[in-house]
């Protein structure tokens, strides 16, 4: 029920919303805060230190292969480097940055005060942090994974991986993938729910369409990762026989479940930095993103597609050929959204006013990377050629290239977009315009001749390789360039870390956005927005001459937000949201002390739950006056 | 660089409800997703179960016996009886019934520990241990899984029902004892494919 | 630019001797591939470029037009802009087919291969080595080697894969592509050799500490010698005739090397490790890792850690005089 407000001055809510909504102070506050943007920073903040520490590896592994047989590591350091380095990359850095960006971005590009679950979102990032620190406190302790990022059964069986680094891998898995799984649901359920009166789905920004298929990615891919990785605790610990031959158990099982899960997440880690492109081309070309419809229809199709090609990374393991040949159509036709993809944005580009802005930049280092992957992608998916190619450095260009290009790119160009937005600041140009030239310019002469390695037989994962192999030149090539970019890597750090205290002042809107986040200030103040903006197109911004219309009603004394109606975004009920509260941390804590003792003994399973159930019930345990009728009912004095 | 835009007024929002429930509830939204989550982690596991079993000669395979009809048809049984009152409390908290959803969420907790004893004497009746073979693996899987729905929905009701006694309900409260009735059908639900690929599909093949 | 322009220059710039190669094929199966291989390159590069070019285009046409500080456009007519899309979709979806249509036409190939008369080599898949079984055809018994692969030229072999502990997989790029080698399952490749040579195979399945070092010799030969060769290793052991290399006969077959070491024709029966009997015709040891030479095996014997850190090859502590001896006698083992 709306009323029409006369067109006279709008409430002033402002101080009393501050008041609402605000953190305690001090480590208090920082341990409580359900404010998305809060949670979402520290998320990007300890996604960021994983990928400088991962990087760290990468440099080392690359030392070690720079010259034939160096001796600067054995095959066990070695072995642990590409497992944590993978790991790290996929399961703490790749999808928690998407999901931490969107956590930040998603309710300010809706208008709305938080997302749907705000405690939710606290508990995600703590039992990210659990993941990340029980990996890397494992590392400091000797007990580094040390089987690759898919560590296959029997390999990580009890017969041949005794003792606990292929259990600290898996629950390292179970960590990240709860906090993605929590967070996904949360920022489905704001999408559908939670937009602004008005935004109905065919006026959602591309970025709000690409978190939604990559949550509703989530909520149905990872589940198989997690049921791998404890079927392998499982005949790790209490001998079970899913895959171990001798008690009929079969190793390809573990290998269908494990890239059921491994295919999509790839494109869960592409699909948001279309979102990022989308945005970025939009605003710096001065038009709406040409072809929204088939983009739309392409994230959907992708999404979709995802889930049907998990084969093609079996195709050596000798499964029948009809299957693999029906693997390769499916592989390949997932070229044909992508594609369109690719013409859409240039073609937004081409007919637009571009400006080149280092986000811009960074789309355009992104079109010439990642098309490279997308094109090695096509190759790998040919069955009868990927027999040559799979398991070689041919495969490390190509995911590097579709990884980095198709994944970093456009986070280093969001990141540089949306930064203004989050700390009032811009980054320096020329600092970001080196930074650019280093970091695409290295990657591609660090990555690009391991196509060529690949195909001059140089397989993966091996920590030497000898003299007479003729490898040694261009391992040397891609060492060198793989170095330029990490100190491109480091001029991107220290631009952000400067420019807060140095860049010039932002303002609402520096670049001259179309979508409401943009309609607040920079950064927004713990509420958001003052009132609920009202969206009758699918630029908001840029339809609205002057002033922009708002809703006004939702109440500042306590934290209230608007639901809305799925399809229409038509305004249905006043929502409370959360106060700051302890528990999810709490509730992180019991359920981190579950899973790492459930390395060490199954009974930890049964014993866990009880401090996590009493978490999680102190958690949902209703604030509401006591009952007045009833059995148990108070008397009234 | 662009400032902040002045606003204007062109509605009001006071005058929606503070409550919903159903599908308009954003927590239902939340609890669709984690039926999803847990409904694809069984669709997989089954999924594995059949991939196994289509990797086997015979199922199950030579030396293993049947696990037991008794048992777990009693529970079987007893579980899809346990929706008629899990609907009424569904529709005593459609109704905005206190004194309903109360009583209803109590005898769902009640029916809830007698199932979750039956399910116990069910696995004490499976006739295979977890680390015999394959076959003893990951027909414990799909017991475990669905045990744990079954304790962890038995705890949520258990705590729901204390606290509807305890406490005033309103909009959100009578909502959730509605997505607790829809996630325990989910239960029911959930236990019947498993039920039938366990218990009939070797028996009957 | 002829056929071998691509992978000439890729060897140039590798400066490679291209014995384990997809493309420097040897063999049907990678020959086929690498065709495959060089039509998919043209198909991607050329869209690639098309794409390169496009993206240029409209980056320079904006540079030509003034910026004016007109208002942003919102949702504009872009009827050209969609008739391009189209065209681009058609594009995309042409050259799809074509290589889906190429690869699976090549697959097609491979599969062919079978011949009636197949010569049936058994691999199994060891950590860190590779035993190979031959059939013999006149008495159906089963010649074993290990770590070195002979195969006849112009012959179909067809490759059964089983491993004895964890996934392997077994590669020869200059002949065929890879195939797994996994536990509970037997694998099939067929390989179809044409050039005679020496080539190199490895392990392409991270498969434990030494995957690095699990590589194995592949040595094509003319059907006759091949048939001389395979005569050759079913012999039992040679009893060397240097005194020496007898007394490194006593070492080797009666002390712990026996213990998982087979030399046929002597005592030492163990089935841990790969089978001695020809070692001394092998062209390197301990699978691929060192060129075979008198100085190897002592440092291979003495301190097999130092040399392939992780291996469960033990270290065989010797007397100097005694470690030279039974270096004489396994070099004589041909």
């Amino acid at each position: 029920m709306t009323g029409q407000a006369s067109p006279t001055a709008l409430p002033d809510v402002r101080a009393p919303l501050l008041g609402t909504w605000r953190d305690a102070p001090g480590l208090r506050g920082f341990l409580t805060t359900v404010d998305h943007k809060r949670i979402a920073a520290r998320y990007v903040l300890t996604a960021m230190a994983m990928l400088f520490l991962a990087g760290l590896l990468a440099v080392d592994m690359r030392l070690q292969l720079s010259r034939p047989e160096m001796e600067r590591m054995g095959p066990q350091g070695f072995n642990e480097a590409f497992a944590l380095h993978g790991s790290t990359m996929l399961f703490l850095v790749s999808v928690p940055v998407m999901e931490a960006m969107a956590l930040w971005l998603i309710p300010l590009m809706l208008g709305q005060r938080t997302v749907a679950f705000p405690r939710l979102a606290a508990f995600s990032y703590w039992m990210y942090l659990g993941g990340v620190l029980m990996l890397w406190i494992a590392h400091a302790l000797d007990i580094t994974p040390d089987l690759g990022w898919f560590e296959y059964p029997p390999l990580s069986g009890p017969a041949y991986s005794p003792g606990h680094r292929a259990d600290i891998w898996a629950q390292m898995i179970t960590f990240s993938e709860v906090a993605a799984l929590a967070a996904s649901v949360n920022i489905a359920a704001t999408i559908l729910k939670m937009r602004p009166p008005g935004m109905t789905l065919a006026r959602m920004p591309l970025f709000v369409w690409t978190m939604l298929v990559a949550s509703l990615m989530t909520i149905f891919a990872l589940p198989s990762v997690m049921l791998v990785t404890s079927m392998l605790i499982s005949d790790r610990m209490v001998a079970t026989h899913f895959f171990t031959p001798a008690g009929g158990g079969d190793a390809l099982l573990f290998q269908h479940l494990f890239w059921f899960f491994g295919h999509p997440e790839v494109y869960i880690i592409f699909i948001p930095a279309i979102g990022f492109v989308s945005s970025i081309v939009e605003t710096f070309s001065r038009r709406t993103l040409f072809g929204y419809v088939p983009m739309v229809l392409a994230v959907l199709g992708i999404g979709v597609l995802a889930f049907g090609l998990w084969v093609h990374h079996m195709f050596a393991v000798g499964l029948p050929r009809l299957g693999n040949a029906f693997y390769t159509a499916a592989s390949m036709a997932i070229a044909l959204p992508a594609g369109l993809q690719i013409f859409c944005w240039i073609a937004t580009m081409w007919s637009g006013r571009p400006r080149y802005a280092t986000p811009m930049l960074w789309v355009i280092g992104f079109i010439a990377t990642f098309v490279i992957g997308g094109l090695s992608g096509i190759m790998t998916a040919s069955s009868p050629l990927d027999l040559q190619l799979t398991d070689t450095y041919f495969v490390v260009a190509h995911l590097h290239y579709v990884l980095v290009g198709g994944a970093l790119f456009p986070l280093f160009g969001a990141f540089c977009y949306w930064y203004p937005k989050a700390t009032g600041r811009l980054m320096s140009e020329r600092w970001g315009v080196i930074a650019f030239l280093l970091i695409v310019g290295g990657f591609n002469i660090g990555f690009f001749p391991m196509h060529l390695l690949g195909l001059e037989g140089m397989p993966r994962r091996i920590y030497t390789y000898g003299p007479d192999m003729g490898w040694g030149t261009l391992n040397l090539v891609a060492t060198i360039g793989t170095f330029i970019s990490a100190a491109g890597g480091l001029v991107f750090t220290a631009n952000a870390w400067l420019s807060l205290k140095r860049g010039p002042l932002a303002g609402a809107d520096p670049w001259g956005g179309a979508t409401l986040e943009w309609a607040t200030s920079s950064p927004p103040p713990v509420h958001n927005f003052d009132h609920v903006p009202v969206v009758d197109s699918i630029a908001p911004l840029w339809m609205q001459e002057s002033d922009l219309p708002v809703m006004t009603g939702l109440r500042s004394d306590l934290r209230e937000v608007l639901i809305t109606s799925v399809v229409d975004a038509i305004p249905q009920y006043r929502q409370k949201s959360p106060e700051p509260s302890i528990m999810p941390l709490i509730a992180a804590i019991a359920t981190s002390v579950l899973f790492v003792g459930s390395i060490f003994t199954p009974w930890a399973l049964v014993w866990g739950a009880i401090p996590v159930a009493a978490a999680l019930t102190l958690w949902f345990w209703p604030k509401r006056p006591r009952a007045t009728d009833g059995p148990f009912g108070v008397r009234r004095s | 660089m662009i400032g902040l835009r002045p606003m204007r007024a062109t509605g009001d929002l006071s005058a929606l409800p503070d409550g919903a429930m159903g599908p308009t509830n954003v927590v239902w939204w939340g609890n669709l997703g984690f039926m999803l989550i847990e409904g694809t982690a069984f669709a997989l596991a089954i999924g594995a179960y059949l991939y196994l079993q289509s990797q086997s000669s015979s199922w199950p395979p030579p030396g293993d016996r049947l696990p037991g009809l008794l048992w777990s048809g009693i529970f079987t049984v007893f579980l899809l009886a346990s929706e008629v009152p899990n609907l009424w409390v569904w529709r005593r908290a459609h109704g905005r019934s206190a004194s309903g959803v109360r009583r209803g969420t109590f005898a769902m907790a009640l029916i809830g520990l007698i199932l979750v004893g039956l399910r116990a004497v069910e696995l004490d009746h499976l006739n295979i241990r977890w680390d015999g073979d394959v076959y003893g693996s990951v027909v414990w899987m799909l017991m475990v899984l669905h045990s744990s729905h079954l304790i962890t929905d038995l705890g949520d009701t258990i705590v729901q029902s204390v606290w509807l006694y305890t406490h005033r309900i309103d909009t959100d409260q009578f909502s959730d004892v509605q997505d607790n009735s829809e996630y325990w059908t989910f239960v029911v639900l959930a236990w019947l494919p498993i039920y039938v690929l366990i218990y009939w599909i070797p028996r009957l093949a | 630019m002829n056929r071998y322009a691509l992978p000439g220059v890729v060897m140039l710039l590798a400066g490679c001797s291209g014995v384990q190669s997809p493309l420097n094929p040897a063999g049907d199966q990678a020959l086929s591939v690498r065709g495959l291989l060089e039509l998919m390159t043209w198909i991607c590069g050329g869209m690639y470029l098309l794409v390169i070019l496009l993206l240029g285009a409209s980056l320079w046409r904006a540079r030509m037009r003034p910026i004016p500080e007109a208002a942003p456009q919102v949702e504009p007519v872009d009827t050209g802009l969609s008739r391009g899309l189209v065209a681009w979709a058609a594009l995309i979806f042409a050259g799809l087919t074509v290589l889906i249509a190429a690869s699976f036409l090549v697959d097609r190939r491979l599969a062919s291969a079978r011949d009636r008369e197949a010569l049936v080599v058994r691999v199994t898949g060891h950590q860190w080595w590779w035993r190979l079984r031959y059939r013999d055809p006149a008495t159906g018994a089963w010649i074993e080697t290990a770590n070195e692969l002979h195969l006849p030229a112009g012959r179909t072999a067809r490759i059964e894969l089983g491993s004895a502990d964890v996934i392997h997989s077994f590669w020869v790029p200059n002949v065929a592509g890879k195939m797994d080698v996994i536990p509970g399952r037997i694998n099939r490749i067929d390989v179809t050799p044409r050039r005679t040579g020496w080539f190199r195979g490895q392990c392409a399945e991270f498969c434990g500490t030494q995957h690095a070092h699990m590589a194995f010799d592949v040595k094509v030969d003319r059907p006759a010698d091949f048939d001389d060769w395979l005569a050759s290793e079913k012999r039992p052991a040679a009893i060397p005739a240097d005194a020496t290399a007898r007394r490194g006969m006593a070492i080797v077959t009666e002390g712990p090397c026996a213990a998982c070491h087979v030399v046929r024709g002597t005592d030492a029966k163990g089935r841990a490790g790969p089978d001695l009997t020809h070692l001394g015709s092998r062209r390197s040891i301990a699978a691929g890792t060192l060129r075979l030479s008198r100085g190897a095996l002592q440092g291979w014997i003495a301190q097999p850690q130092a040399i392939k850190p992780g291996t469960l090859m033990p270290a065989i502590a010797l007397e100097p005089a005694d470690a030279d001896a039974a270096a004489r006698y396994l070099e004589a083992l041909r």
